[in-house]
């Protein structure tokens, strides 16, 4: 086994997290390859990857918690903290620039009072770039809390986020 | 009265569009008209403009209607659609429609017309040909009518898909690996997307062919985060091929073995290059691996892999079944067989065109196309995804294959095709293309990982300074030459190829006003 540092005292999981942890090693420990499916796991059931899960996944797979962190930390996909109550993608990339993405983006940062790449103060929501869905033909696109949105105009999107319960932001952000 | 079948997709951009509102508006309706249908979720034709494009059987003809939204149905069917009523949606009989006509459809032959996760569609409509036909040969004899057809990858890079094949079933290894490439990251690209969710039975035929092709018994399809469908419908088609005795320790009782799995990326547009996806699979970080040694020859866990890209494989049921000859007798040059080209971005009717190679960009963007959706002149068009160039309407006849795009500076890539009207600021989009380069580089070779932060602060400092912009221009120059010699990947090595288009037909772009530039 790769040697690790000494390791702090551990912080104990949650019952959630460890339910987590089991599915995720039960299903991908022995698959060659396996780390990557079994954080895919985790953040599908917990919504991120919690920190206080790297020392049982670096044991199961025989790494040292370092490299797992490089893992988690190389991909977009994964986040080691919990995500706001909503998240709004909006796909950045070229098909969906040349019909308005860069003017949607602007729109719903307005909208939302959250920038691009960031998670409102009060963590109700976060607002991330996206680079391509797939849906190039029918731009701009999106996804809301999951879900995929093509042809996006200001209208749409407005009514989009109106339809979504949002508390007021205090002013002080 | 009899029941009707009516098809409304179920592919991802048509439920961007709201095809599930549109399929339980029309179950609901008909039940409380007391009509009787059979609703059937169908791949899409790839007409996106019309998506959601509703299907009603009447008689041997599918009778279409689109683009229709959920509060339309109740209308609808008060027109008798269910016998193919007159509407203002109403669009005849689909297949006549001149999109479809005019394509030239071998790898998306049953695109739009089956359930993709119907197996006993996807026999009836030609499925598993290929493969029987592989049963009874010899993996030489697979590999032989591969090269013959001259089936190039479709990833991006045109490699002969044969000779690929064969350097794998020649070398020696107790393990070999299928690992089919649907990273699809290049923007303005969803033909992967539309044969993962839409076909997944032939991608997996594909891949079966290959396994027996060079004696793999594992595979894996690596499929993007950002394609949630698709990863659940190929994971469904696999469990019903399974069951079915396709994959398994006894495909169709031959004794031959292969099977399966499915593994989701995690968002990082380099790891579609072949080896830092390798080490994705591995369970690594997606650093790009030098080479030699080719993948072929030690690749997923060091054992000799094929890895191709979803469009490739997906090509070679057609070959086996119909022959080298029949798919080589389209296209031109060393570009032989059909691509389907992905119709994006700023045009009136954007979808997916499967087209013989030599079709001209002119006959893409304008016939298929029909100008731009905001009705402005077409001003730039960018071929071949993010690391493609920006090409000027004064090439809009260059003929699309391999030769002739690289002959302009450019690559087919993927086979994206993205249109930009006149309001694109071309200063802007090459900017963009250093940003997304800094964003996405590996970080393993510098030229790549420094220079592209610094080429994208080149044009920041280029705009701010017309005045200056001459010796600017120079400098920029000098940084896409360094990234287009030095880089370890075509990620480094090709992201000059948007910045240098843009630069040399569009230079105006660059003496603009920084004011006229966005903040990005
Ligand atoms: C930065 C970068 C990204 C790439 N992305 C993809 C991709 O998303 N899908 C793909 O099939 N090939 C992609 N490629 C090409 C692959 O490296 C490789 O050529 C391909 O998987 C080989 O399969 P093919 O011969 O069937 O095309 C990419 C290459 C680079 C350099
Ligand atoms: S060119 Fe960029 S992406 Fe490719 S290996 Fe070098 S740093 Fe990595
Ligand atoms: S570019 Fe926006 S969905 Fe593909």
């Amino acid at each position: 086994m790769t040697a690790s540092a000494p390791s702090p005292s551990p912080t104990p999981l949650s019952p959630a997290e460890t339910q987590a942890l089991d599915q995720a090693l039960a299903h991908w420990q022995a698959e060659p390859g396996g780390l990557l499916p079994a954080l895919h796991v985790l953040q599908d059931e917990l919504g991120f990857i919690p920190p206080a899960t790297l020392p049982a996944l670096a044991q199961a797979f025989g790494l040292s918690r370092a490299e797992v962190h490089g893992v988690i930390t190389y991909y977009h996909h994964f986040r080691q903290t919990p995500p706001a109550h909503h998240c709004l993608g909006l796909c950045q990339a070229e098909a969906c620039q040349a019909r308005g993405a860069r003017a949607l983006t602007q729109q719903a940062q307005d909208l939302l009072q959250c920038t691009l790449g960031h998670t409102r103060s009060d963590h109700h929501w976060q607002l991330e770039a996206v680079s391509c869905l797939g849906l190039c033909a029918s731009g701009p696109a999106l996804m809301l809390d999951g879900t995929l949105h093509a042809q996006v105009d200001a209208q749409r999107l407005q009514a989009l986020l109106a339809a979504v319960p949002t508390p007021p932001m205090e002013s002080s952000s | 009265m009899s029941t009707v079948t009516v098809y409304v997709p179920r592919d991802s951009a048509a439920r961007a569009l709201g095809a599930d509102a549109v399929a339980t508006a029309v179950l609901q309706e008909t039940r409380q008209r007391g009509q009787h249908i059979h609703l059937v979720r169908n791949s899409s034709r790839g007409l996106f403009w019309l998506e959601p494009l509703v299907e009603v059987q009447v008689g041997a003809r599918r009778l279409a209607y689109g683009p229709v939204q959920a509060q339309d149905v109740a209308a609808l069917l008060d027109s008798g659609m269910l016998e193919g009523g007159q509407h203002p949606l109403a669009l005849g009989s689909i297949e006549d429609h001149p999109y479809l006509q005019q394509q030239e459809r071998l790898t998306f032959a049953r695109m739009g017309i089956t359930d993709p996760l119907s197996l006993s569609d996807y026999a009836a409509h030609e499925g598993w040909r290929g493969l029987h036909q592989a049963l009874d040969r010899t993996p030489q004899q697979i590999v032989q009518e591969v090269l013959d057809s001259g089936l190039r990858g479709r990833g991006g890079a045109g490699f002969p898909a044969g000779i690929k094949w064969k350097t794998v079933l020649d070398a020696p290894g107790s393990q070999k690996y299928i690992v089919v490439n649907a990273d699809e990251g290049d923007s303005g690209t969803f033909a992967d997307r539309m044969v993962l969710e839409g076909d997944p039975f032939l991608l997996i035929e594909g891949m079966i062919i290959a396994a027996l092709a060079v004696g793999a018994t594992q595979g894996y399809v690596y499929i993007r985060s950002e394609y949630p469908d698709a990863v659940a419908v190929m994971e469904q088609a696999a469990q019903l091929a399974r069951k079915a005795g396709y994959l398994g320790p006894d495909i169709l009782g031959s004794g031959r073995s292969f099977d399966l799995q499915v593994r989701k990326a995690a968002g990082a547009y380099v790891c579609g290059e072949e080896t830092a996806l390798l080490e994705s699979l591995e369970g690594k970080r997606g650093i790009v691996r030098a080479k030699p040694p080719l993948p072929a020859l030690r690749g997923l866990f060091g054992q000799p892999t094929v890895i191709n890209n979803v469009l490739t494989l997906a090509a070679v049921p057609f070959i086996l079944a119909r022959g080298a000859q029949a798919y080589a007798h389209f296209g031109q040059g060393r570009s032989r067989g059909t691509l389907p080209f992905q119709l994006a971005g700023n045009l009136r009717q954007g979808g997916l065109v499967e087209k013989a190679f030599g079709v001209t960009l002119r006959q893409l963007v304008q016939d298929f196309g029909g100008g731009t959706a905001s009705g402005r002149p077409i001003r730039a068009i960018q071929v071949g995804g993010p690391l493609g160039a920006y090409l000027p309407i004064s090439l809009l006849d260059t003929p699309m294959d391999y030769e002739a795009l690289s002959a302009v500076g450019g690559t087919l890539g993927h086979g994206g095709v993205v249109v930009f009207d006149e309001s694109v600021h071309m200063a802007q989009q090459a900017h963009y293309a250093f940003t997304f380069c800094a964003q996405e580089s590996c970080g393993k070779c510098t030229p790549c990982r420094i220079g592209s932060a610094r080429g994208a602060e080149l044009i920041e400092t280029l705009l701010a300074h017309p005045q200056q912009a001459a010796q600017h221009s120079v400098l920029l120059r000098d940084l896409c030459n360094t990234l287009l010699q030095a880089s370890l990947c075509a990620m480094g090595g090709m992201t000059p190829f948007p910045v240098l288009s843009a630069l040399n037909h569009f230079p105006q772009d660059f003496h603009l006003p920084a004011e006229s530039f966005p903040a990005p």
